[in-house]
């Protein structure tokens, strides 16, 4: 679990393009819109494909993003169940 | 009698080079466009981390602006300085890049992130958002540099007072090979609004 929360805090950094941004500096519970890593509406979209081209899960309702994307922590656990590959 | 007008700035980017009024700001070895531009965005201290998310024809249009819009003394809220910027490519560069992402029905997935900047004027407003403009803005496809269009159409929004000032140019990007030249046009500035001068002023780099 503890390696693919730094696997995804890579991949947000990377596919995000948050330069300002490390892997260190993103805690686990930390917010990802808002006041946390500032992300935006098409920041959640990217997440949304990047769950289906590296995990395998399809969100029907892109509305369950925002739910899912809360932080680094509970992506981990939402991708841990509903991941296919 | 029809008012005259003058160009007060302008900027090049181009050939690793990135300068105003003449002068280099910044030069560097690198031919890879992503290198070149962020190198330069770090060295001018731009400070707008929204930057590495923009295509690189926005990121090219971005900092040729930037080098000139930071020298105006502008407003917090809002700028009535109007946009019109050309060029030959239109968004090609970043339209390939979506294309290599749907090309393969087994790997389709096209990224938002790069769909979104698969039309040119995009560009003008990252611009916008940043310097606080709010005023016409246009984005036009010709086939080479086209001054009397800009000069024409420059002039028509400040008599009709539309604008106070107008940004105008060619920003053009295919991979590594990347043009930007803008400039300003305005009641004051010491060179003449004409044709000759715009020609001029874009062949200096």
């Amino acid at each position: 679990m503890s390696e693919l929360k730094e696997e995804l805090k890579a991949k947000i950094i990377e596919q995000l393009n948050l330069e300002d941004v490390s892997v260190a500096e993103i805690a686990d519970d930390d917010p990802l819109f808002g006041d946390g890593l500032g992300l935006d509406s098409i920041d959640a979209l990217e997440l949304i494909v990047m769950l289906d081209k590296d995990y395998g899960i399809r969100l029907s309702d892109p509305k369950e993003g925002r739910k899912i994307f809360e932080s680094v922590e509970v992506m981990a656990s939402y991708i841990e169940e509903h991941r296919t590959k | 009698m029809n008012k005259e007008f003058k160009i007060s700035s302008y900027s090049h980017i181009k050939n690793q080079t990135v300068s105003v009024n003449g002068n280099v700001l910044f030069t560097d070895d690198s031919e890879d466009f992503t290198t070149f531009i962020k190198a330069a965005y770090k060295f001018l201290d731009t400070g707008y981390s929204k930057f590495f998310k923009m295509d690189n024809l926005s990121k090219l249009a971005f900092l040729a602006a930037d080098v000139l819009l930071k020298q105006e003394d502008l407003n917090e809220d809002e700028n009535n300085i109007a946009l019109i910027f050309s060029n030959k490519a239109s968004s090609l560069d970043t339209d390939r890049k979506h294309q290599a992402t749907i090309k393969n029905d087994a790997e389709y997935f096209p990224s938002p992130a790069i769909f979104v900047y698969t039309l040119p004027n995009i560009c003008l407003g990252e611009i916008s958002i940043k310097h606080k403009l709010y005023s016409e803005n246009s984005f036009f496809i010709f086939d080479r540099f086209n001054p009397e269009h800009l000069q024409l159409y420059a002039n028509s929004l400040l008599r009709s007072e539309k604008s106070e000032k107008v940004l105008c140019g060619w920003v053009d990007i295919e991979e590594n090979i990347y043009e930007a030249f803008l400039y300003l046009v305005e009641s004051n500035g010491e060179i003449e609004h004409n044709t000759e001068e715009i020609i001029r002023l874009y062949k200096i780099l």
